[in-house]
């Protein structure tokens, strides 16, 4: 009774706690890109200087949060680092330190990537002109650099959207897990539910996502031109 | 006789196990024009960035106004303010205006107020004839007009010495002349002590006091201008000044 399944939307307040969780999704993931854009920042600027040791290192972290699953970084953060380093942070803090330090990890490539493909002349003019190593960055550099690493950046914080689906593993509230105590509470009623269910979460995440990748795509085809 | 600005001695470069320059050594006088001449892979470009410190050398000495430059990178940002350099390829910022572009280093290096160098900076374009495109973006410039704004925003910063590494070399040809046009009056007007590297012979000869020709990285002829061109003293340089066409 498809007609009568999509009622498990207005049962309760089952349409405003989907949203809630909604909202824990997307705030997870935007103080994440925040706090890991920022971070990444600084960690790309780091691996464009010279010093080989800074740059082994972080490197070094960037294949560990390149390589390691983020399901795993998740546990890691939420289950271990509390117990040995006696941590006592919400679930959803956890979550948000984990997340930031992927995307600064991630972000810091992109960063360090777009800078070295800044034409060299483009420097070797700044320093002709007297500027200092930070106002060559600063003026000339990271504005060149934003441009080129855009399409990359709307790609990343579109992947750290849609993981933020992971976090129903360490037990927060997000729009998925919401979803699932939903599905499971009305099974009786409403069986068709984990369709509506899934295909409205699928439906939120679509319209956050979509418009994003879109505009990538769009940044990068106008780079190409 | 007029003030020494540059003198350079003894000065050796290498690119690993390669030597690029040998004992390199000339002086120059406030308001010259010295031209670094040379085939290709001579080691003139090399040697002009060796003058503001893009280069690194081995072994020799710069001398800046009688002062002994020490080969630190705070000392040569300090004194890139009193050099000015203009590439081949076309250099302007592309994520600013012209003025901006022009602002940028007398306002953020100089600490100049930012009104007074407006002022000069519509001066300056409208001696190069571009006052018009002070707000445009270098994407909407020509080569050429690029070019010579990245000329005004040289001289914006008030150098002591210019220095022009091959700076028509990837121009169109009708592009060229307004660019060496501006080169030329910069001598004959400002007195602009001014070192260049060209492969325009004519625009050489015109307008140099002095020639360097450079093979191999070494200084084979230091002549004054019209005497290079006139009597080149090594069958090498007759051989080039013929090969040019000239």
């Amino acid at each position: 009774m498809a007609h009568s399944a999509i009622n498990v939307f207005f049962a309760g307040n089952n349409f405003s706690r989907i949203l809630q969780g909604l909202w824990t999704s997307v705030w997870i993931a935007g103080a994440s890109l925040i706090i890991g854009l920022i971070l990444g920042t600084l960690l790309g600027i780091l691996r464009t200087l010279p010093n080989k040791i800074i740059r082994f290192i972080l490197r070094l972290y960037l294949e560990f949060f390149r390589i390691v699953p983020t399901i795993v970084l998740l546990f890691l953060f939420y289950y271990i680092l509390p117990r040995t380093f006696h941590i006592n942070w919400p679930a959803s803090w956890m979550a948000v330190l984990a997340f930031s330090l992927w995307v600064a990890a991630e972000f810091g490539d992109i960063v360090r990537g777009a800078l070295e493909s800044v034409p060299l002349v483009q420097k070797e003019s700044g320093l002709a002109l007297g500027l200092s190593r930070v106002q060559l960055l600063r003026y000339v550099l990271l504005p060149q650099a934003v441009q080129l690493e855009l399409p990359a950046t709307i790609n990343l914080a579109t992947r750290v959207i849609k993981t933020t689906s992971l976090l129903m593993m360490i037990s927060i509230m997000d729009v998925v897990a919401i979803g699932q105590q939903i599905i499971e509470a009305n099974n009786q009623k409403y069986p068709t539910a984990v369709f509506w269910i899934y295909g409205l979460i699928f439906f939120l995440y679509f319209i956050i996502d979509y418009p994003l990748s879109k505009w990538s795509k769009q940044l990068a085809a106008k780079q190409n031109r | 006789m007029t003030k020494e600005v540059l003198r350079v001695e003894h000065l050796n470069k290498f690119y690993g196990d390669w030597q690029a320059l040998h004992d390199i050594s000339f002086t120059l006088h406030q308001g010259e024009v010295l031209t670094l001449l040379g085939p290709s892979g001579s080691g003139k470009s090399t040697l002009i960035r060796c003058l503001n410190g893009l280069e690194d050398f081995k072994s020799g000495a710069i001398y800046f106004k009688g002062q002994k430059v020490e080969t630190n990178s705070k000392n040569w940002q300090e004194l890139r303010q009193k050099i000015g350099m203009v590439f081949q390829s076309y250099d302007l910022f592309p994520n600013f205006t012209v003025l901006e572009n022009i602002l940028l280093a007398p306002v953020k290096v100089q600490k100049r107020p930012e009104e007074e160098v407006k002022t000069e900076a519509l001066r300056l374009l409208k001696r190069v004839g571009l006052e018009k495109y002070v707000n445009s973006y270098p994407r909407e410039l020509s080569g050429g007009q690029k070019q010579r704004i990245a000329i005004v925003r040289a001289l914006a910063m008030h150098p002591e010495i210019m220095l022009f590494d091959e700076v028509t070399a990837s121009l169109d040809p009708e592009m060229v002349r307004g660019v060496l046009q501006i080169v030329t009056d910069l001598s004959q007007v400002d007195h602009m002590t001014m070192i260049i590297v060209t492969h325009e012979m004519n625009f050489a000869r015109q307008i140099a006091d002095q020639v360097l020709f450079l093979e191999n990285g070494k200084i084979l002829e230091n002549t004054p201008g019209e005497e290079f061109f006139k009597h080149p003293k090594t069958n090498r340089a007759r051989g080039f000044l013929t090969s040019m066409d000239f």
